[in-house]
């Protein structure tokens, strides 16, 4: 039973990851960069949640309040990973890899310690106030599940299913596929590779946005600096599932997730995290191209 | 043989007066402690950042981990000062080669993959390696730190024991130069630059490529140790939790800013690496969101760093001045 319960908070947990995993997957297959600025998205989409949870203390609907906060965060996010791309990264394209690597990097140290200095985020901690109607369990049998664990799993579900159709079934969707497999090819095709890959951008963001709401929601102590450590372990979770899969990228995150929560759960919890990067080398080691990633032979 | 002797003495004769020159001028006071220490720091970085151009710059396998090797070096070199009792030099020497001992055992299976894979391996083992000194409280003092690890020198004359310590520095710096860059020079070398050039066409050469990564790969863990040993005696305190993920990036931040597969570029690097870092604290908060930022335009606007992959060479400079002597008469 103690077994199941860390499975459900695993997986719980896992699903987040898979969120923000995406993000990572999906700007990598394109842009070959591991945005390590993914993270920080993540911790400004929590402080969009933080606000507009406060901003809608004591209004009628706490259903309202959610949704408002998840819509906040996401166009939030979606506009600062934008912003980013077409400043920092759009210069970089052809430049070194390890250049657009550093770039991320100072993307990140940038929005961490900015967000130190800007007066509504500040440097201390804050705490999250959850609306009423979310706080308490439901309990199955001897299993209790917190009903934002609930609204956690649903949620990133039905973003899922939609990034999913969104990718599979538009014209837009198609063109992203296209660049991601090779993107000179896609240019004379006649897409426009520098809106698509804005686009990329865009829906990473958004979804990290909202991986941070969700985060938050799990874990209502937030600061500047929240973002790295999920971040690096979604990361994880996409190169585990083969980076560049988006489905890949899911099952990967919730992986990790359950991975993190079992090793908290019955071996140690100081342990988790080296737990998760060692998950990572021996997957690399058996399979280096992820669990559902393509292996891809070089052509001279 | 005869212009490699020459070539020789010029180097040590201008290591020499170089650190002739830095010593005599802390010996009158020009040079302060405050700056001698600085230096000091700027040397164990440049010996770190240097030893990650060798995998990053010249075999061009970037490495996100080295903070990790240079932990290993710094609490292994601790360790048997403070535990053992062993003198300082060959504790540093032992945190190298645990080091690569490391180096060799993550690079093995690794280093065969390409990509970004081993930026990713690597950065995932620097972590593991933080958590588990974290863990290994009887050891290394877990998250409180180690302290009271012996200085390089403790004559109560702070000038003498900057110099000293300074001295000791310089000494690893000239040893990991002269090293690194007569291994780019040799044959196993060359090879080494051309995986970073073509790695198909190097092996369709005949070379072993894997072979010749791991030999960098481990050289490179060696030296990022040593760095690490000389790190704790300068600041005589160890703790973890420094040695991050961003910590790693910094030396890959020295290594980029000088040039990638540039020795003196490197020195350079970590030279304006160090001091920038120090005076940007003037800013107070705001010192890491303008230390972001102007990584983030040098990256872009100056994209190949100080040297590029060119060397300041002495003999260079001092042949060309005695050839435009010679000509003028």
């Amino acid at each position: 039973m103690v077994f199941l319960q860390q499975l459900v908070n695993g997986i719980s947990l896992g699903s987040v990851y898979s969120l923000i995993a995406i993000g990572y997957t999906m700007v990598y297959g394109i842009v070959k960069l591991i945005n390590f600025a993914h993270g920080d998205i993540l911790m400004i989409g929590a402080f969009c949640g933080y606000y507009a949870f406060l901003w809608a203390q004591g209004s009628a609907s706490p259903v309202l309040a959610v949704a408002f906060a998840f819509l906040l965060a996401m166009a939030i996010s979606a506009l600062v990973g934008v912003i980013i791309e077409k400043t920092c990264y759009k210069p970089l394209r052809n430049a070194p890899r390890i250049n657009a690597l550093i770039t991320a990097i100072g993307v990140s140290i940038v929005l961490e310690n900015g967000a130190r200095v800007i007066p509504f985020m500040g440097p201390n901690p804050r705490q999250v106030s959850i609306p009423e109607a979310f706080k308490g369990v439901f309990a199955l049998g001897g299993l209790t599940i917190s009903k934002v664990q609930v609204l956690t799993l649903a949620t990133s579900l039905v973003l899922m299913v939609v990034l999913t159709a969104f990718v599979q079934l538009t014209r837009t969707g198609k063109a992203m596929r296209a660049v991601s497999h090779d993107m000179d090819a896609a240019q004379l095709m006649g897409i426009s590779v520098n809106r698509i890959v804005s686009i990329t951008f865009a829906i990473g963001a958004a979804l990290g946005g909202a991986a941070g709401v969700l985060y938050a929601m799990n874990f209502p102590m937030i600061n500047p600096y929240m973002g790295i450590m999920p971040g690096l372990k979604a990361f994880i979770a996409a190169v585990f599932g083969g980076i560049g899969s988006i489905p890949g990228a899911m099952i990967g995150g919730l992986v990790m997730g359950v991975a993190e929560t079992l090793t908290k759960g019955f071996i140690s919890s100081k342990l988790a995290d080296a737990v998760a990067f060692g998950i990572l080398i021996v997957i690399l080691l058996v399979r280096p191209s992820g669990l559902l990633g393509k292996s891809a032979r070089e052509k001279v | 043989m005869k212009k490699k002797g020459v070539d020789f003495l010029l180097l040590l004769g201008s290591g020499l007066l170089v650190y002739c020159l830095i010593a005599s001028l802390a010996w009158v006071g020009v040079i302060d402690e405050y700056y001698m220490q600085l230096l000091s720091v700027a040397g164990v970085y440049i010996i770190v950042a240097l030893s990650l151009n060798l995998i990053t710059g010249f075999t061009g396998q970037l490495a996100l981990g080295h903070a990790g090797f240079m932990s290993i070096g710094a609490y292994t070199a601790a360790i048997f000062v403070m535990r053992a009792s062993l003198p300082l030099l060959p504790s540093v020497l032992l945190g190298g080669l645990v080091s690569a001992v490391f180096g060799f055992a993550i690079g093995f299976p690794t280093l065969r993959l390409r990509g970004d894979y081993l930026a990713i391996t690597t950065l995932g083992f620097g972590e593991i390696i933080r958590v588990v000194l974290n863990n290994l409280e009887g050891l290394t003092g877990g998250s409180a730190g180690l302290q009271g690890i012996p200085s390089f020198s403790d004559t109560g004359n702070y000038t003498l024991d900057a110099i000293i310590k300074f001295s000791w520095i310089f000494a690893f710096f000239v040893a990991t130069v002269a090293t690194i860059s007569n291994l780019i020079r040799s044959s196993p070398g060359r090879v080494i630059v051309s995986v970073r050039e073509d790695e198909i066409a190097s092996t369709s050469m005949g070379n072993d490529v894997t072979r010749y990564k791991m030999i960098a790969f481990t050289v490179s863990a060696f030296f990022a140790g040593i760095g690490g040993g000389l790190f704790s005696a300068l600041i005589g305190y160890l703790n973890p939790s420094d040695f991050n993920f961003l910590y790693s990036v910094n030396f890959v931040v020295i290594a980029v800013l000088g040039g990638l597969g540039s020795l003196t570029g490197t020195v350079l690097g970590g030279l304006v690496f160090t001091f920038a870092q120090e005076w940007l604290r003037v800013l107070g908060d705001f010192r890491l969101v303008v230390f972001g930022l102007l990584l983030i335009l040098l990256m872009i606007f100056w994209q190949s760093g100080i040297m590029g992959n060119k060397e300041l060479s002495i003999t260079g400079l001092v042949r060309r001045i005695f050839r435009k002597g010679g000509r003028a008469q």
